[in-house]
């Protein structure tokens, strides 16, 4: 019988293996340790996939109770946590499908956009330059800024540089090659990187404009 | 080594995933060409600033209820 092992090339166990052993075994507390060890996390990658607060609460629930559920599935050849992001990443996904009732919603989305490939950008940013905002002005200057970027970026952005995935990971999640995936994170990284430069340059300390609505 | 080159291997270098000769060639360029060194600083401090600021916070009180009722959820599946 094949039981949860530990991560390949890992010495040590990964501790939420024990804590599944323990679920498996009828210990729900144990699951409460691993709910409460990834809920924050969870609502932000379904918050930044559907863009919706109210559906990031309803992800995150049904991620979770999903989970659960099909948690005899869970092999242990990649970690719990990584496969806990799969479900909600679909979960996300089928939520929007729901909501934009007819049109497709796959993460393969707009991804022949050549926008942002090649750097145009190319003034020098202030130094610190989120100083010259405050923390709302700065919250709604990078939300903006990452939604506007093509659904199948963001997410490879997000798994990969927010939530510390790694390459290998994200392929997985998403059901995509590594070589699909390193292109997309590159892209998706000179995209921001572009976007941002307009605050955040140099020669336009600007503290009183405001975020363009 | 070209800027397209250098491009190429940004995110490598950002991911600090490369060979030491690459990187001494990266390095150089670096030196030499302020574009890239712009874009370099940029893409670094954009991966840096998305980080460190939580851009959707889940406040305690949502959390605590959510976590209530998926543990509720959870109970009953049993
Ligand atoms: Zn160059």
């Amino acid at each position: 019988m094949p039981t949860i092992q530990s991560i390949a090339g890992e010495l040590e166990p990964h501790p939420d293996v024990a804590l599944i052993a323990r679920v498996r075994g009828g210990d729900i507390s144990a699951y409460d340790t691993l709910v409460r060890k990834y809920e924050r996390q969870l609502f932000r990658i379904a918050q930044h996939i559907t863009q919706n607060r109210e559906d990031a609460e309803d992800v995150m629930q049904d991620a979770f109770l999903k989970a659960y559920e099909k948690l005899d599935q869970f092999q242990g050849n990649s970690k719990f946590y990584t496969w806990l992001v799969r479900i909600a990443v679909n979960e996300s996904l089928m939520r929007l499908r729901k909501r934009r009732t007819g049109k497709m919603v796959s993460i393969d989305e707009d991804i022949e956009t050549e926008e942002g490939s090649v750097p145009r950008d190319l003034a020098d940013w202030a130094p610190d330059p989120e100083q010259n905002y405050n923390q709302a002005e700065l919250g709604e200057i990078l939300r903006k800024t990452i939604q506007g970027l093509p659904q199948g970026f963001r997410i490879v952005f997000v798994l990969r540089d927010v939530e510390g995935l790694s390459t290998e990971e994200t392929a997985e999640t998403l059901g995509l090659s590594i070589p699909a995936v390193k292109s997309r994170l590159l892209r998706a990284r000179l995209q921001l990187r572009e976007r941002l430069s307009r605050y955040f340059h140099r020669t336009k300390a600007v503290k009183n404009t405001g975020v363009g609505k | 080594m070209t800027c397209k080159e250098f491009l190429a291997l940004l995110d490598d270098m950002i991911d600090d995933s490369v060979t030491a000769e690459a990187r001494a060639e990266l390095d150089a360029h670096l030196g030499r060409c302020a574009h890239c060194e712009v874009i370099f600083n940029t893409t670094r401090k954009t991966i840096e600033i998305y980080r460190s600021h939580e851009i959707y916070e889940l406040p305690a009180t949502l959390r605590d209820r959510l976590h209530a009722a998926i543990m509720a959820r959870c109970k009953k599946a049993c």
